[in-house]
């Protein structure tokens, strides 16, 4: 379990993320949803180190994230951000060697192996794994990343709006995937979304934030609603149901 | 030479050798590329070359005096080379980009003002009386310790964009040139002669009493810099990624910075600063190598950065009679490069 307490990021005048409590837990898939400028993304950013908190704590299973050496959290738990991607000239198979990283630095032991050809399979790369990634699409490449984390083999995996720039069968695919690494692997994934019916279909819960705070959260059925969903976003939403599933519609 | 410089590079584990499976999906990283070798082999047939044409040319018997005497000067110009080779690849590694190096960000010009400033605050008779060597240990220290402490803060997170650091860079560089000179101006006449004879290294005057504690200071450099080879192979994939993995990244920051500085302080007190050399044999062997593997950018970094000095120096000396300085000539062609570097960036 993730347990989030009191988290707050000020820049200036603004505070971003406002004293947030959570407890994010240790398998399913877990949704954040919300505006942009509503603090998802700082959230997870300092859920998982990478930036600083102005006050507040997190802890993962009972590890401080900010106290303890970084090496320990990054067994623990992993991040997929939508950052500049790197300069380095790797290949698919070597990127996601780095994900073996916290396990072996750099000496790849046989389980990595067994590992990272078990990634490379998962996120269907295998025929593209000797290829440079700057030669990669960009949902080729959003896979090679995702099997990185995997090979990280955390149990803990956060993304940052991973479906950015992807079409329609690749953001499908991908959360498929996401779901199936939940069901299969018993792994907790954390995602930022804006994408308020991929929310809807793949999650077992959805966080919704709006100003640095949390607004609603619970299960699809309660934060996928006409009320919640025109109070977290401020715009008239019309909710349906298709195949069991809740659609919202807001494009009118 | 290739061949026995393989095995150390791709040492393969006791995994890999006892696991065939393992060593079959291992190729891709633990290994030399055809390419590399390639690299390697031909770089060190041109080393050869270099190393004859400057041992040998024009020595008309006179081998007892020439051979020391050039032979020094090529350990002078290998330490020089590897030290601003390496410094400028785990440079442009920690800053995330292919265009700077130590130099264009002021490095050289930080341990020149630190010289001249222990020289301007002891006063020339003190340092007359201390030991060269130990004078150019705490040259180093105190370069060590300023340099890290400030490019520390300028780097900050590394979120500051390319132009923000080349452009803080080069007001650095400018602004410790300065005050170097503004000592120069109010100093001693004395003082200002006896930091002449220590400050103004050149490849033409190579100072070669400070070539054995250089020497020292570079292994420890580069024993320091392959031992954290991993860590900036994981630091290539950018700041975040490498949070992500678990490097400790304030601290690896620090230590490489500490090693820059050092590295620095070596070729500078050798020959003095050369802006543009580091660029160029960095990107040479980004491009030789088409690797993010530190081991294998380093090592052909290096063998570039001794084939361009011993050729060059070889070439000034005999072919051009020393009708100018290598020094000069790697800034020109340094500085044309960078600005096509620059220019290709703000393109792109």
């Amino acid at each position: 379990m993730i347990t989030i307490d009191s988290l707050t990021k000020t820049y200036g005048d603004t505070t971003v993320v406002n004293h947030v409590d959570l407890q994010l837990p240790d398998s399913g898939v877990t949704s954040l949803i919300g505006p942009n400028g509503a603090g998802k993304s700082t959230l997870l950013s300092m859920v998982s180190r990478i930036l600083g908190a102005d006050a507040g704590h997190v802890s993962v299973e009972g590890v401080d994230v900010f106290k303890a050496p970084s090496k320990q959290v990054a067994k623990k738990l992993s991040i997929l951000r939508q950052d500049a991607h790197t300069t380095a000239r790797i290949t698919v198979q070597e990127l996601v060697e780095f994900g073996r990283y916290p396990h072996s630095h750099g000496r790849l032991t046989p389980e990595c192996h067994a590992a990272v050809a078990e990634a490379l399979e998962y996120c269907d790369l295998v025929d593209l794994a000797q290829r440079p990634i700057h030669q990669l699409s960009g949902g080729q490449r959003q896979r090679a990343y995702v099997a990185m984390v995997l090979a990280q083999d955390t149990r803990y995996v956060l993304l940052d709006e991973p479906l950015n720039n992807l079409d329609m069968v690749h953001a499908t695919g991908l959360m498929r995937l996401l779901r199936r690494l939940a069901d299969d692997k018993g792994k907790s994934i954390v995602l930022v979304l804006h994408d308020v019916n991929y929310a809807s279909v793949y999650s077992d819960r959805i966080i919704a934030m709006r100003d640095g705070e949390v607004v609603h959260d619970g299960p699809p059925e309660a934060v996928i609603s006409e009320h919640a969903l025109g109070d977290v976003y401020g715009m008239e939403f019309s909710v349906h149901t298709v195949g069991g599933d809740r659609i919202a519609a807001y494009f009118r | 030479m290739p061949q026995r410089k393989q095995p150390t590079l791709a040492l393969p584990t006791e995994a890999e050798v006892s696991d065939p499976a393992a060593r079959a999906s291992a190729h891709s990283t633990r290994h030399l590329t055809t390419r590399q070798k390639r690299v390697f082999a031909g770089l060190a047939l041109l080393l050869l070359a270099a190393l004859a044409l400057f041992l040998t040319w024009d020595v008309n018997g006179h081998w007892d005096f020439a051979l020391p005497r050039r032979s020094e000067q090529v350990v002078a110009l290998t330490v020089v080379g590897i030290a601003i080779a390496t410094s400028t690849v785990v440079f442009q590694t920690l800053t995330a980009n292919r265009i700077l190096t130590p130099s264009i960000m002021g490095f050289d010009a930080l341990y020149v003002l630190v010289a001249t400033a222990l020289v301007f605050l002891l006063g020339s008779a003190t340092v007359a009386r201390i030991d060269p060597l130990v004078m150019f240990a705490a040259n180093t220290v105190l370069m060590m310790g300023c340099a890290t402490a400030l490019y520390r803060w300028i780097l900050g997170n590394g979120e500051r964009g390319l132009y923000t650091l080349i452009l803080v860079g080069v007001v650095a560089g400018t602004f410790f040139s300065s005050l170097t000179n503004f000592m120069f101006r109010t100093m001693d006449p004395n003082e200002f002669d006896s930091l002449m004879s220590t400050l103004f290294a050149s490849f033409n005057a190579i100072d070669t009493t400070l070539l054995g504690i250089g020497g020292a200071m570079l292994m420890v450099g580069i024993v320091a810099v392959f031992r954290m080879a991993g860590k900036l192979d994981v630091l290539s994939l950018g700041r975040e990624r490498a949070i992500t993995l678990g490097l400790d990244y304030h601290r690896t920051v620090t230590w490489l910075l500490l090693i820059i500085a050092l590295l620095v302080s070596v070729s500078t007190a050798l020959v003095g600063p050369i802006t543009f050399l580091g660029l160029l044999v960095a990107n040479l062997a980004y491009q030789l190598t088409r690797t993010h593997r530190h081991v294998i950018n380093l090592a052909v970094a290096s063998l570039v950065a001794i084939v361009a000095l011993v050729a060059g120096q070889a070439i000034l000396e005999h072919v051009l009679d020393h009708n100018g300085t290598l020094g000069s000539i790697i800034n020109v062609v340094g500085g044309l490069y960078f600005i096509g570097l620059l220019l290709k960036e703000a393109r792109s």
